[in-house]
């Protein structure tokens, strides 16, 4: 090229020698050099050795955290309501995603799903930090789980992980009283103390049971450390800690029961609670509309969630325990109490056509009764008695009785977020609206409209009180000796409630209670639930039909099913110290006799249930009945013999 | 030609040293590859050893002032070659650095443009022995050396372009550019240094990158940063003593890139420690000392230059090697020389190793 130059002959520069200087220059530049590179060494061998130590074992040593199985949920007889099933879990690594443009359609190929479902999930976890791994598909087929593993090197952003899934009832059966989990949220995280040892990813009861009890049957996750090369392929194993599997957990509910309570709701709005007034124990919850909770238990899809959040029936509320509303006429059971406690009602004689006059505003009534006393007001569900009642007691009075009867404050029962309901007084008026309480305004509280309004759990807790003498217990979803005492003192804490309360009714009122409610389910004119009447069964009831709306209003709006008043019925038997107390809200059910042939498919499902296991009845409870007309047939030998009293 | 030389002048201390620095390379590849699918390959470069011996008893055996004399022409057919790699080379990972032989022989030839550049400058600085240099010289100098590396740093190949420099620079030195010069050529390539970087024509991105990651390499955890990070635990976590062979959980893990090539000695040092890697450092101690020593007794000026161009080059592969492996250089992809497998390093070292036995045989022939 442009090598150019006169070439000298060879000869002449023959003994021609460079200076040796400059090749110990050269020498002294080596080791120079040599001395540099053994100074780097010294630096990281050396000195800092401990730490690159700790670096080198960090990155080959990982910790996989090994799921603890939850704890199974069983009926009262041991009946399986809840299960696990093993399930695999793809994950995508965020930070070992090098090339998504020909990753993702490798793995949506091998995971069955679309690119634009990855990137939809991927966009969902965007802003969440770059370890986190993002599930990217639940309930991995084996297929696909090998496609994972052979496309290690190619795909190093995949991972798989062994889960427990929860596997709940079809069709949201009791799907409120259990409830469902989920990740724990990052609001629960910070805000909540029981939730101060758990960490980000963590799966906790979110409602019901699950969450109540989440401490009891979530068990304590274990972990693996392995070994993992570059690729995070596992290549050995370091240590374990292993896993400590949830405890069991059996729930008051009959199976039985609750299955009666959900097919008399079915296709309905609203709530049944099936209860022992003896102990409190819940036999049945059911909350319709309902949700499926194995949509929750895999990662719920936004179509569902959609679904369920603009439904305007709220199916995600456990109506037994937080629907606050008028209860109507099934008041009208505190207010005899109230009434014939304070001397007032026994004695009283209104003259019923069709409504009355009070403070020069006429109140209507259902019916022209004629002459009323206190044993057909409540059969008959007098509005006029019960008006005259209210006026003559005074808002106060009311407000004692039906706080001390459990109004207005939770009844305790060991499941989340139960409402309080409300009382109105002269004080509570003061305080929430800073104005007098007008004499007037306590005439609709009597037959339990207005301001006052209770959960079902609340009615089944006050009514079953006072059909069993005054013995109010705090409802309750798990039998209490079956869990540690500490863990008992701890949801004591976490769910306040007026708890077990001994009211003293008078033996004499509470027959003439008793009796009322016995009567309304017999046949007879004016009698409110004789529709729902059980023959050989002694079922005694209260109905409830309460206003959604003020009849101005309703006169506007022109009619349609959300203006239609709210059916209650509370239901017991038999009448006194009953085995089973049943509250039924049907929401826009027109009227309470429809609902109390709801709560009389449950009692009868009950009772039938006793009967064939006779032998686990308590038949030295039941008081004879008054009435004759209840008596059991002889062809029907009913455990419900009447015994003395 | 046999006459002048005799086996009994035959470098055998320098062999000695070789041969041993030659078996920790075996075994270090051996260590390294036996995990992954690389396993095998220290069988492969026991073979590359061996043909670079016979080759390098047959180079010796050739007079060195016959390569001198046809250096001009190697030279005017290496640029050709250079020239028919762009054209027609095979391209791999983004580069054109093969052509492409029946029976799957891949011939690298900016490998071997190394040791005809190195025979050329001898050649052209011998010409210019007892006077100073001018800046005509000096110019001459530097095309010859620059047409090549450009050609070799279009490929792109960064790496191998750069260890022709180091030998440019020892024959201006040797050839006895002053003081002046040496001072005007050094700023104006840092100058000519600064415009190309932020040009940035001449470097690709990621030619760039990897030339800055090591300065700070968690600024790129997954990328260049990630091998010189992998790179520093390898060799930190080593200490003193090392972990044992086969027993380095970077070099096992496949955590360390490359563990049998660029970073070998990044393994080495994980499984070896201080101390192992210390002794290799010695090793390249004495053979570069001992190859000066032969540079020194050399018959004549080509020879003394043409060994000094080797030294040159290994001394630049180590240390850009071994800093690079230590954290202190880029990561340019340049193997090390005697240690990394592969085999056009090991056939350039031992052809290079046969032509200083060759000077050394003829040193007292006249």
């Amino acid at each position: 090229m442009s090598l150019a130059g006169p070439l000298p002959p060879r000869q002449l520069n023959n003994d021609e020698k460079l200076s040796p200087t400059k090749l110990a220059g050269v020498q002294y530049v080596i080791v120079l050099i040599l001395a540099v590179l053994v100074a780097g060494l010294w630096r990281l061998q050396v000195l800092g050795s401990d730490n690159w130590k700790v670096l080198a074992e960090a990155n080959r040593i990982k910790k996989v955290p090994v799921l603890a199985p939850r704890g199974k949920i069983f009926d009262r007889e041991g009946r399986l309501l809840v299960d696990n099933y093993p399930s695999v879990t793809c994950y995508l690594l965020p930070e070992q995603l090098k090339d998504p443009n020909t990753d993702l359609p490798l793995i949506a190929q091998g995971l069955h799903i679309t690119v634009a479902q990855i990137q939809a999930i991927l966009k969902r976890y965007q802003g969440g930090a770059k370890y986190q791994p993002i599930p990217l598909k639940q309930d991995v087929t084996q297929d696909e789980e090998a496609f994972i593993e052979a496309h290690r090197n190619e795909l190093p952003e995949l991972e798989t992980r062994d889960e427990q899934r929860r596997l709940y009832p079809r069709d949201g059966f009791a799907a409120h009283l259990i409830g469902y989990v989920g990740e724990v949220s990052e609001q629960m995280l910070n805000n909540d103390s029981r939730y101060v040892f758990y960490s980000p990813g963590d799966v906790v009861g979110q409602s019901g049971v699950e969450q109540t009890y989440d401490a009891l049957l979530r068990g304590k996750d274990g972990s693996r450390d392995v070994f993992v090369n570059s690729h995070g392929k596992e290549v050995g194993v370091a240590g374990q800690e292993i896993a400590e599997p949830g405890k069991d957990l059996r729930l008051t509910i009959d199976l039985d029961i609750q299955r009666a309570a959900e097919k008399a709701l079915d296709g309905k709005n609203g709530a049944i609670v099936a209860m022992d007034p003896h102990t409190g124990e819940i036999l049945a919850m059911v909350s319709r509309p309902a949700f499926d909770p194995n949509q929750f238990a895999v990662r719920l899809t936004r179509n569902y969630w959609n679904q369920i959040i603009n439904n305007p029936d709220h199916p995600l509320m456990n109506k037994a325990i937080q629907a606050q509303l008028a209860p109507g006429s099934t008041f009208k059971i505190i207010m005899s109490v109230a009434g014939l406690q304070e001397g007032v009602a026994e004695t009283m004689r209104v003259q019923c056509s069709g409504g009355g006059t009070f403070y020069g505003q006429f109140h209507a009534c259902d019916h022209s009764h004629g002459l009323v006393t206190i044993d057909k007001a409540i059969p008959w569900s007098c509005d006029t008695f019960y008006y005259t009642l209210a006026d003559r007691l005074g808002i106060d009075t009311i407000a004692r009785y039906a706080t001390a009867l459990g109004f207005a404050s939770r009844t305790g029962v060991d499941l989340p977020e139960e409402a309080v309901g409300n009382m109105p007084s002269t004080a509570w008026k003061l305080k929430t609206q800073h104005e007098r309480w007008y004499p007037s305004e306590a005439i609709s509280v009597g037959i339990g409209q207005g301001a006052v309004t209770a959960t079902p759990i609340q009615l089944a807790r006050t009514v079953g009180g006072i059909a069993s003498g005054g013995a109010l217990r705090r409802p309750h979803v798990v039998f209490p000796e079956e869990i540690p005492a500490d863990e008992q003192e701890a949801f004591r804490e976490h769910f306040p409630g007026s708890g077990d309360v001994n009211f003293p009714l008078a033996r004499d009122n509470w027959q003439i209670i008793t009796d009322a409610m016995a009567q309304a389910t017999t046949p007879g004119p004016f009698n409110t639930a004789f529709a729902s009447h059980l023959e050989g069964i002694d079922f005694a009831g209260k109905t409830g039909t309460a206003q959604v709306m003020s009849h101005a209003a309703l006169a506007k709006t022109g009619g349609g099913l959300k203006t239609r008043p709210n059916a209650w019925f509370v239901g017991l038997a038999p009448r006194r110290n009953p085995d089973i107390v049943v509250v039924v809200l049907w929401e826009n059910g027109d009227w309470g006799s429809n609902s109390a042939r709801l709560g009389a498919q449950v009692v009868n499902a009950f009772v039938t249930k006793q009967r064939r296991l006779a032998n686990n009845l308590r038949v030295a409870e039941v008081p004879k009945p008054k009435s004759d007309t209840e008596t059991p047939t002889a062809s029907n030998p009913a455990p419900h013999t009447p015994a003395a009293e | 030609m046999a006459r002048f030389s005799s086996f009994r002048d035959f470098d055998w201390v320098l062999l000695g040293f070789v041969s041993l620095l030659s078996l920790v390379s075996v075994l270090e590849i051996r260590s390294a590859t036996a995990m992954t699918k690389f396993h095998g390959f220290d069988h492969k470069q026991l073979g590359f050893l061996a043909i670079g011996l016979v080759l390098m008893f047959l180079v010796s055996l050739v007079d060195y002032h016959w390569l001198v004399d046809v250096s001009r022409a190697a030279y005017g057919i290496s640029i050709i070659a250079l020239l028919a790699v762009l054209v027609i080379g095979t391209k791999h990972l983004g580069a054109r650095r093969w052509i492409k032989f029946p029976g799957g022989v891949h011939f690298q030839p900016s490998e071997w443009v190394k040791l005809v550049l190195i025979v050329v400058l001898a050649q052209y600085f011998w010409g210019l022995v007892g006077r100073e240099l001018s800046w005509r010289d000096i110019g001459k100098a530097f095309a010859i050396v620059c047409v090549p590396m450009a050609l070799v740093l279009k490929q792109p190949d960064l790496g191998t372009s750069l260890t022709y420099f180091p030998v440019l620079i020892v024959g201006l030195f040797l050839g006895g550019i002053r003081f002046k010069q040496a001072a005007i050529l050094i700023v104006g390539f840092l100058a000519l240094g600064t415009v190309a970087w932020s040009s940035g024509k001449l470097l690709k991105p990621y030619q760039k990158a990897r030339l800055t990651s090591f300065i700070n390499p968690d600024d790129d955890p997954k990328g260049a940063g990630y091998q010189i990070r992998q790179s520093l635990i390898a060799v930190g976590s080593g200490g003193v003593w090392g972990k044992g062979t086969n027993q380095g959980t970077q070099t096992q893990g496949d955590f360390l890139p490359i563990p049998y090539t660029d970073f070998i000695f990044a393994a080495l040092c994980e499984e070896h420690g201080f101390i192992g890697a210390l002794g290799v450092l010695l090793l390249y101690f004495c053979i570069l000392m001992r190859l000066i020593q032969n540079a020194q007794t050399a018959k004549d000026v080509p020879g003394t230059f043409i060994i000094m161009g080797i030294v040159a080059v290994i001394v630049f592969q180590i240390a850009v090697n071994i800093g690079m492996v230590l954290g202190l250089m880029p990561v340019t992809g340049i193997p090390l020389p005697l240690l990394s497998y592969g085999g056009s390093s090991v056939l350039f070292t031992f052809l290079s190793l046969g032509i200083v036995m060759n000077i050394r045989m003829r040193r007292f022939v006249n």
